[in-house]
């Protein structure tokens, strides 16, 4: 759930071509995914990071600088990946950027506690370039497992640097850039980390000879050798090489004789590419032989965890507890908070109140400022922060601790049912913070059949900006009073929620067997290790990160909002007001829906942020009715149904709430990773259509049973 | 005896004979570390028994059946 300005499409405006301006060394990032990549790069950048896309690709790399004795080091972040072998845009995005992006020195960060696959990664880097140091990171959490590493015979056997470090408490950060600095600019050549069948090298040291003319001192000539030797030349990498060498390598003529050789020796191309990916294998298996020493029996916990959280019998229900608990926790945590923030806020509304008239303001400054701005300001902040506040740092205690890859695995199934990927479930429970965030959390998703279906339906997960309200709706008119209250609030919510879901399946399906039709692709789902959350850290981060982040971007709309809002309440056309003229033209159609005109034009105006959509509902009931004790769910439900709001009226605004269209940071969002303007309009027609044709069948059910007027 | 990888138990041990698997999900399942006489253990089966976990290599894989049915192991 990575909100930042980037993942929320913030970043889309700004995004440039970053020329490492000012920086002395520029440093690659590489690693499998869920190594610590992104601690290790945190801990060397600190804040001072910017986002930017590597030329010509779509797969942005973050970048920060790290400054040390005097120098600044410019440290790239590449996308995770398991390999190098190009089978995604993130590998080869990383590959090219190994290749050709003039980095001083690569660093590659490996699990500590899974060295052995992270050595895949480590051995094909070595192939490309030789300024690099292997970060052995985790080195903590190895240690917990009784897991010993002897670094110093793997440095041996690789013949680069090795570094043990625990990012997260950022030991052996100095140590690692001490050995990067040690590899930068220095002529080391070429080691040669892996062994191919004599067959295979004979070849490639011919074809190597033969390319060394228009490929050396820009590529490592045996890593271009076996790639020439292997690849078919429908992959990128032919135009990123005629790109970088001016020449279509793969038609150089020697190519076709050593191809034919090794094709004589019984090895074509699919076996050649066996032989190599298994001499990798073998080779990072030989060196973990060496350097790993593993107790046997060490992951018993784990097993044991996972038998609770995943198996047939308690995984689905205990998935649905830790659903319903953080959001009883959230409501039952915020309530008190919220109540107080808002008396807080607007007794603030009361002295500002004083203020403007003792200076004499004219009331219309003092409507705008104070009633406008302020006023939808202050509940934004009342509603938002304390279940903000709660929830983020809950959820990313379940994200830190392992839990969501857990999710993906026990949902798989359904997803697989409806012809789509089963790591949707991760872009959903990114969507839970943020939708924008969830789109570009699609990424993650090889298929672009299922990337799209995936983008496409991730609005249907309520995100942080509508929780409030579902709240506030739902304790206002569902919740009995009582000490159950914010239990049924909770149960009811995770209905909400779980319809959400059911619906994301079923628009899948139905996407896959129409407009994106298609079989479920291939995937695999790596399930990390457990592991113990850093509370204190998780809360600091999620606060600063998250909390404030996406309390700021909804109070930059909110207040204007307010402006917006209170001019259009009070800005008069033949003696109504401009808010009254809009609600009543889209009433009529409103009250199909169950609901009425003001309520539509409050979504409507929440376009910008879901946040606001309550408070604009209040604001345009107060400019004709009144509010006792803003802090008080029971006077607010009480000025509701002065206007008319029944239950029905409650459901339909919370049916709607859960389906319309995207705020518009997602639109951009989905705008921008869809390069598409017709899946943009779908992605905002599919819930849209769906939510009103849900809110008109219930509301009119409800009044064909003759249950509401 | 050889079986596919789907048909494994929970806790049931075994070693991988071949990858029938072509194309991009030939070279993924090679990347993992799954090669001839890789050792493999399946860990846990989901909740409706697809997709299943195993251990390959020190690290936790989820694979769905049809997958891991182009996967030929002997159990040990």
């Amino acid at each position: 759930m990575g909100l930042t300005a980037e993942s929320v499409g913030l970043g889309a405006a700004g995004v440039r071509r970053e020329k490492n301006s000012g920086a002395d060394r520029v440093i690659a990032l590489a690693g499998n995914p869920n190594v610590g990549k992104s601690t290790v790069f945190n801990a060397l950048t600190g804040m001072n990071q910017h986002t930017g896309n590597w030329p010509g690709k779509t797969v942005a790399t973050a970048q920060g600088i790290h400054r040390r004795m005097g120098l600044a080091y410019s440290i790239v972040d590449l996308p995770g990946t398991y390999s190098l072998l190009a089978h995604s845009a993130e590998e080869e995005v990383a590959r090219d950027f190994l290749c050709f992006g003039g980095a001083d020195a690569v660093i590659v960060v490996c699990d500590a506690t899974c060295l052995e696959r992270n050595l895949n990664l480590v051995l094909q880097t070595l192939e490309i370039t030789p300024h690099a140091v292997v970060c052995v990171n985790l080195c903590d959490e190895a240690e917990k497992k009784g897991i010993r590493l002897d670094l110093g015979a793997l440095e041996a056997e690789l013949g680069v640097p090795v570094v043990g470090t625990s990012a997260r408490s950022e030991r052996g950060l100095d140590e690692l850039m001490n050995a990067v600095e040690g590899v930068c600019g220095t002529a080391s050549s070429l080691s040669v980390p892996v062994r191919y069948p004599a067959k295979v090298e004979e070849a490639a040291a011919e074809l190597e000879e033969a390319i060394k003319p228009c490929a050396a001192g820009r590529v490592s000539t045996r890593w271009l050798a076996l790639r020439l030797l292997e690849m078919d030349g429908a992959e990128p990498l032919r135009e990123t090489l005629r790109e970088h060498l001016g020449e279509d390598i793969f038609s150089h003529p020697a190519l076709e004789g050593a191809r034919k050789k090794l094709e004589d020796a019984g090895m074509g191309r699919e076996a050649l590419r066996d032989r190599m990916v298994s001499c990798i294998v073998l080779r990072a298996e030989a060196l973990c032989r060496a350097a790993v020493l593993r107790p046997a029996g060490n992951q018993e916990w784990q097993r044991r965890l996972d038998r609770i959280l995943t198996s047939r019998l308690t995984g689905i229900p205990v998935m649905l507890a830790l659903l319903c608990g953080v959001l009883w926790l959230t409501i039952t945590g915020a309530n008190i908070p919220s109540s107080l923030l808002s008396r807080g806020l607007f007794w603030v509304q009361d002295r500002l109140t004083d203020l403007f008239h003792f200076l004499g303001a004219p009331e219309w400054l003092h409507g705008l400022i104070v009633l406008g701005a302020y006023r939808v300001l202050a509940w934004v902040v009342a509603v938002m922060l304390p279940p903000m506040a709660i929830f983020f740092p809950l959820f990313t205690l379940l994200e830190d601790f392992g839990y969501l890859p857990r999710v993906a695995f026990n949902l798989d199934h359904c997803f697989k049912k409806a012809h789509a990927c089963g790591k949707q479930s991760l872009s959903m429970c990114m969507g839970f913070g943020c939708n924008a965030a969830g789109v570009v959390g699609c990424r993650i998703i090889d298929s672009p059949r299922e990337r799209l279906i995936a983008i496409l339906t991730n609005n249907f997960v309520p995100c942080n900006g509508r929780f409030p309200t579902l709240i506030a709706v739902i304790s206002m008119f569902f919740a009995v009073s009582g000490p159950m209250q914010s239990a049924v609030s909770a149960l009811l919510l995770t209905g909400v929620i779980l319809l959400g879901i059911a619906l994301t399946f079923l628009v899948s399906r139905l996407l896959s067997a129409t407009v994106l039709g298609g079989m479920p692709s291939s995937f695999t789902l790596e399930l990390p290790p457990y592991r113990r959350p850093q509370v204190g850290r998780v809360i600091v981060r999620s606060l600063f990160d998250r909390t404030l982040f996406v309390l700021a971007r909804a109070a930059a709309v909110a207040a204007p909002a307010g402006l917006l809002l209170w001019g259009m309440a009070n800005i008069t056309v033949g003696d109504v007001s401009l808010l009254a003229h809009c609600a009543a033209f889209l009433d009529p159609f409103a009250r199909l829906l169950g609901l009425d005109g003001v309520i539509l034009i409050a979504f409507i105006l929440g376009f910008p942020a879901n946040e606001i959509v309550i408070p604009i509902i209040l604001m345009a009931y107060l400019s004709t009715g009144t509010l006792v004790d803003y802090g008080s769910l029971a006077s607010l439900k009480a000025l509701l149904v002065q206007n008319g709001w029944t239950w029905v009226t409650a459901v339909s605004v919370m049916l709607l709430c859960l389906m319309h269209w995207p705020c518009s940071t997602t639109c951009l969002t989905i705008r921008k990773e869809t390069g598409s303007l017709k899946w943009t309009a779908a992605a905002i027609l599919i819930p849209t259509g769906i939510g009103m044709l849900l809110c008109f069948l219930f509301s009119g059910a409800m009044r064909l049973l003759g249950l509401v007027p | 005896m050889t079986t596919v990888m789907t048909n494994l138990q929970e806790g049931q041990l075994a070693r991988v004979v071949s990858i029938l698997a072509t194309g991009s999900m030939r070279r993924r399942l090679l990347d993992l570390g799954l090669i001839e006489g890789t050792p493999v253990e399946c860990i846990q089966k989901s909740p409706a028994g697809d997709p299943i976990a195993f251990a390959v290599r020190g690290a936790t894989i989820a694979l769905r059946s049809e997958d891991s049915s182009d996967i030929l192991v002997t159990p040990v």
